[in-house]
């Protein structure tokens, strides 16, 4: 601890603190620009300046660190004075385009200006103006407004891990952009656009969109993918305009992915808002109660095990509380939720969790990703390995494809067979692994979806019993799956699986085929084949026009994420809530009382009327759901199956990053991007867009 | 008026061999070895003892300078870095040192490298002084060759490389801070203070900048002890300076004199006098393009060293005088150092950034009387508001000049304007695009 003075008042605060967080741990506001808590300092704005005594010249707070004895102050005259003077320099340059500003209302400038700008310009020259930047399909630049903070530079190169954006010339010739003339190719770039205080980089999907006051602001969590980034939704009218990060240090810090954020434009494309009967081989609206009488009028003709119901990605928990609940009822064992057929059943939880949790990836000192790639398949999550790269003092090795995956990384092979070396101790890496005390590995849903996938499973748990990577004195469980859909981890606690005989994805999809399974219920399962599931009689119950609708034979209208109260459980186990923004379109329900009213139809009704009851069944089935504080550490057991491994080389699950379920599908902004980032360029016409 | 036996470099007009034989004929490289073997401390103690002050431009003790380097080598390796990037404007003094002198640096190098643990010294040249860094290569390989450097530098079995680096001409680049990143392949920033490079400098290592004057003096302050050295000058102001005198002056030449020299004495003695004697004089700037200018009141008997300047309000700098004889346009000759500033900042920081602009815009037009009176006082206070509040110098460089020249020539800016004003005869307006 070091004793100081502030402003007056003597203070103790932590060793190794600057001189603005200590102002700030006593209350006192310092205004800043360039200084941000998750960026490295460059003290370039000067808004931060406080006088030290015995200092010559005033000091930039945020770069200064504190010593004992030192004495600050913040609140004289001349402090005032030195921020309206660097407010005055700002400003000279700076544009009064305010009102057409799409920052305005949430602008840093702005809010500091109303403190410090004067209300005249003493600066009579001409306005400098500056060339926009291309930087993709997501931001927008209005560069004419860059104060030069260059947080978003420093964000490029540190958080994200692609150098693209720098600073060209000097002086008041100083621009901000990516040197040439390029498209900012990371999955995070969207967050430059909350860092800049300024409105130089904005949404270019949102421009002219709203105003921040009209929105309505509505804290959720994301399902992009299994990361449960926590989100801010912001809707006006029954539109949601944008999605922004909320603040959560265990799981996304402050940021989020872009296809957590630009993906919500497809929330208002392909809706199905009304419910579908196919009548003559053609799809046609109809009622709900039409639509519950095709359902009903086809199911009681069949028996239990005539019927099957697949979960997909964005399923909520409720649902598939009440779908599992109706199916039972049903009296089928027909049910899964790993429509990737994924080797991962709910005997033992650690099995399928992320154990370390995203907050203990700051603890590792050797990490092995194998089969995944998770810049691909958790954008966040890898900005957080790549956090822990760069402080030092990692290992990181690969087992899989070789990816740009912004830290560079030992690659041991392409498949399992690396794997068994591993699991053998050969290699340098097996050495780093045994010497590290917070030895980690990170296996990807990508491995475990092949024949072999069982095998593959219990390789990893001999790599990490043999890497003693489970520590029960230290807390410390190293064996982590990554997921790449937002309900895979919901639906295992839940059970959401066959039990008993029951038929996996695979059976059923086969036993449609041959005419056994009759009836497939999909809850939102559109990654699956569905030109193998035959003549069955399929139920699509969704929110989008996607290819499970394409192929049902009666539609249900689902809602979204962002327009119904639902649990996720993440990738690390971790039970987070969804709330809802807006209200779903047309005749569309929340999903579990679609299939609450659905069991009426059918006869068996389902014992719960309100939200409450349905949580209520979820903890009777998993006491986990009661607890929303966070992963609860799940206890090892024997997991895996014995049997060969293929040594087909290993790939991540997702190709095209922007485009991996309904919702992104729909989104053109996730087009755009797809087309500016993943297609190839060159073969392009005239006529093309 | 300094005695011809005190002279340190005694080449500076390239009239001898600048290679290693001359060098060595007139005393470089004189047993080096036993000079090492005084060890360390004893070497920081002398230069400390000789009153050396940097000659880079700040004046900051070099002995000092040198022991706030950590005393052991940790994991970390030391490194002493040059700084030769002359761009000061009027400046020329180390381009000497580094076309005809060379040894003398290069010898330097070793022992103040030695003196603070470093292996390796990096000399960063200046971009456009392509015949010195390929007269300063030439020198490091004849070193290297006869084994003053290298892996057993002198015999002594102290490791020492020598690595002449080229800059790109940027101005800012010289500032030690901006130098260490430009010399890491990064864009020529200034960083932030603390930490300072003598705790995370180079490669976040330990590092020292000097000068290469302050450099180059080294082996003769060791040679011939450091009271030789402190008794030239006056106290606090010890030693022997290269002043470069240009301008309105009939000989501009580079010269070595005591500090302190008066600065009439200094013009007279070795420039020729100003052209049309010393009462055409109207001002002098003492220490580069960087420092208030004085106006002749105060050149009459103003003492050239860093004290004696600081108490008229100006500084010794890069001891490079500029004469300005009755004929100059004092307000257009300090709009031109106002365009360099602005030309050179590196736009990190705002009041640097914006305000060299700004005061460059407003002096354009003060120069042509295209203004109001009271913007004098507004350019006055645009330049107390960068003064003190940027990252490195620069801000205070571009502020001073400005400064100065408000102090002592307000009349003559006043006049550009009311002149304009009753409708004078004015150059045509190049208002500030």
């Amino acid at each position: 601890m070091v004793k100081m003075t502030i402003d007056g008042n003597e203070v103790e605060v932590d060793a190794g603190m600057t001189v603005l967080q200590a102002c700030e741990q006593v209350g006192i506001e310092i205004p800043r620009f360039c200084y941000h808590e998750r960026l490295s300092v460059a003290g370039n704005c000067r808004m931060c300046l406080v006088s030290m005594e015995r200092a010559p010249k005033p000091v930039a707070s945020c770069g200064m660190p504190v010593g004992e004895g030192m004495v600050i102050t913040t609140n004289s005259p001349e402090v005032q004075q030195m921020r309206k003077n660097v407010m005055e320099f700002l400003l000279i340059n700076h544009p009064l385009d305010c009102p057409i500003c799409d920052q305005g209302g949430e602008c840093d400038l702005q809010d500091q200006a109303v403190g410090y700008g004067l209300d005249r310009s003493r600066y009579k020259e001409n306005k400098r103006a500056v060339k926009d930047k291309y930087m993709g399909p997501l931001i927008g630049t209005i560069m004419t407004r860059c104060i030069h903070c260059t947080r978003c530079i420093r964000f490029a190169s540190e958080i994200a891990g692609v150098p693209d954006l720098g600073a060209t010339g000097r002086g008041e010739h100083m621009e901000v952009g990516t040197y040439v003339e390029k498209a900012l190719n990371s999955e995070l770039s969207g967050n430059l656009i909350d860092l800049c205080p300024v409105g130089a980089l904005t949404s270019a999907p949102y421009a002219f969109n709203a105003r921040p006051w009209e929105l309505k602001k509505t804290e959720s969590i994301d399902v992009t993918d299994a990361v449960g980034s926590n989100i801010r939704i912001d809707a006006r009218g029954p539109e949601v305009k944008r999605i922004l990060p909320r603040l959560n240090e265990d799981v996304n810090e402050e940021w989020i992915s872009d296809k957590a954020r630009f993906s919500c434009d497809g929330l208002k494309r392909q809706r199905l808002d009304t419910p579908y009967v196919r009548h003559n081989g053609k799809l046609q609206p109809a009622t709900w109660p039409e639509a519950f009488d095709a359902i009903s009028g086809r199911l009681k003709t069949l028996k239990g095990g005539q019927i099957a119901a697949i979960a997909g990605d964005l399923a909520d928990c409720e649902a598939m509380t009440a779908l599992k609940d109706l199916m039972g009822a049903l009296g089928s064992n027909n049910i899964d939720c790993r429509q990737d057929e994924v080797k991962l059943d709910p005997s033992v939880r650690a099995s399928y969790l992320f154990n370390s949790t995203i907050s203990g990836i700051d603890h590792a000192d050797a990490i092995v990703i194998i089969g995944a790639n998770p810049r691909r398949e958790a954008a966040v999550l890898n900005a957080r390995i790549r956090k822990r790269f760069v402080r030092g003092g990692v290992s990181i090795a690969v087992i899989g494809e070789q990816a740009d995956l912004t830290y560079s990384y030992a690659h041991l092979g392409e498949g399992a067979s690396a794997l068994q070396e591993l699991a053998a101790g050969k290699g340098a890496f097996a050495s780093a692994l045994k010497n590290a005390s917070h030895p980690m590995l990170i296996l990807g849903g990508g491995s475990l979806t092949g024949e072999d996938g069982g095998a593959i499973l219990a390789l990893a748990r001999e790599v990490t019993e043999k890497f003693k990577m489970i520590n029960s004195s230290q807390n410390w469980n190293g064996f982590n799956v990554l997921h790449t859909a937002a309900s895979r981890v919901g639906g295992l606690d839940l059970g959401f699986v066959p039990a008993d005989d029951g038929r996996d994805t695979a059976a059923i999809l086969a036993g449609a085929g041959a005419g056994d399974v009759k009836a497939v219920y999909l809850l939102g399962a559109d990654e699956i084949d569905t030109s193998a599931l035959g003549d069955a009689f399929v139920i699509y119950q969704g929110h989008h026009g996607d290819a499970g609708a394409h192929r049902a034979d009666v539609i249900l209208p689902g809602s979204a994420y962002t327009e119904k109260n639902a649990t996720y459980v993440n990738t690390e186990g971790r039970v987070q809530r969804t709330r809802r923004a807006i209200f779903p379109p047309g005749e569309a329900r929340e999903d579990w009382t679609i299939i609450r009213a659905l069991s009426e139809a059918l006869g068996h009704t389902l014992p719960y009327n309100t939200l409450n009851e349905v949580r209520g069944r979820m903890v009777d089935i998993n006491d986990l759901f009661m607890n929303s504080d966070g992963p609860v550490p799940a206890s090892w057991g024997e997991f895996g199956e014995k049997g060969d491994v293929s040594d087909v080389p290993f790939r991540s699950p997702i190709d095209n990053f922007y485009m991996t379920d309904p919702i992104s599908r729909a989104s053109v902004t996730m087009a755009r991007c797809a087309d500016e980032f993943l297609a190839p360029s060159e073969g392009k016409t005239g006529t093309d867009g | 008026m300094l005695d011809d036996k005190d002279r340190i470099f005694t080449n500076i007009y390239g009239l001898d061999d600048p290679g290693l034989s001359g060098a060595q004929r007139r005393g470089d490289w004189d047993a080096t070895k036993k000079l090492l073997d005084l060890g360390r401390d004893k070497i920081i103690e002398t230069v400390k003892a000789s009153g050396l002050r940097g000659r880079g431009g700040a004046g900051f003790s070099t002995g000092m300078k040198w022991s706030f380097m950590p005393k052991e080598v940790g994991e970390r390796p030391h490194y002493l870095v040059i700084n030769a990037d002359e761009g000061e404007p009027g400046t020329c003094k180390d381009r000497e040192i580094m076309r005809h002198d060379p040894h003398k640096l290069i010898e330097g190098a070793l022992i103040a490298s030695f003196a603070m643990g470093a292996h390796a010294a990096y000399c960063y040249i200046r971009g456009e002084f392509f015949r010195e860094a390929e007269a300063l290569e030439r020198a490091a390989q004849e070193a290297y060759d006869s084994g003053l450097i290298g892996d057993n530098a002198c015999g002594a079995g102290y490791k020492f490389d020598f690595y002449v680096h080229r800059g790109m001409g940027a101005y800012i680049c010289g500032e030690e801070s901006a130098l260490i990143e430009s010399l890491e392949g990064k864009k020529g920033q200034p960083r932030m203070k603390p930490p300072f490079p003598a705790n995370v400098g180079l490669y976040g290592c330990p590092t020292t900048v000097n000068n290469v004057e302050s450099i180059a003096v080294v082996p003769d302050i060791m040679r011939r002890g450091a009271d030789w050295f402190a008794g030239i000058g006056r106290p606090n102001n010890q030693g022997t300076k290269l002043f470069n005198i240009s301008g309105h002056v009939n000989q501009p030449c580079t010269v070595e004199e005591e500090m302190g020299i008066p600065l009439k004495e200094l013009i007279e003695k070795h420039a020729g006098g100003v052209r049309g004697g010393w009462d055409n004089l109207l001002a002098i700037i003492p220490g580069g393009a960087s420092v208030p200018l004085l106006p002749k009141s105060l050149c009459d008997d103003v003492l050239m060293d860093f004290d004696a300047l600081r108490e008229v309000q100006s500084g010794l700098g890069t001891a490079a005088v500029m004469v300005m004889d009755t004929s100059t346009d004092l307000v257009r000759a300090i709009t031109r150092l106002s365009a360099f500033y602005k030309h050179e900042s590196c736009g990190q920081c705002t009041p640097c950034r914006e305000g060299t602009g700004w005061m460059w815009r407003m002096m354009e037009r003060i120069a042509v009387g295209d203004a109001e009176i009271s913007e004098i006082d507004t350019l006055e206070e645009v330049t107390r508001q960068v003064e003190g509040h940027t990252i490195c110098a620069l801000g205070d460089a571009a502020a001073w000049p400005i400064q100065g020249l408000i102090r002592h020539f307000r009349a003559d800016m006043e006049k550009k304007i009311t002149d304009a004003k009753a409708g004078s005869p004015q150059v045509d307006n190049p208002r500030a695009a």
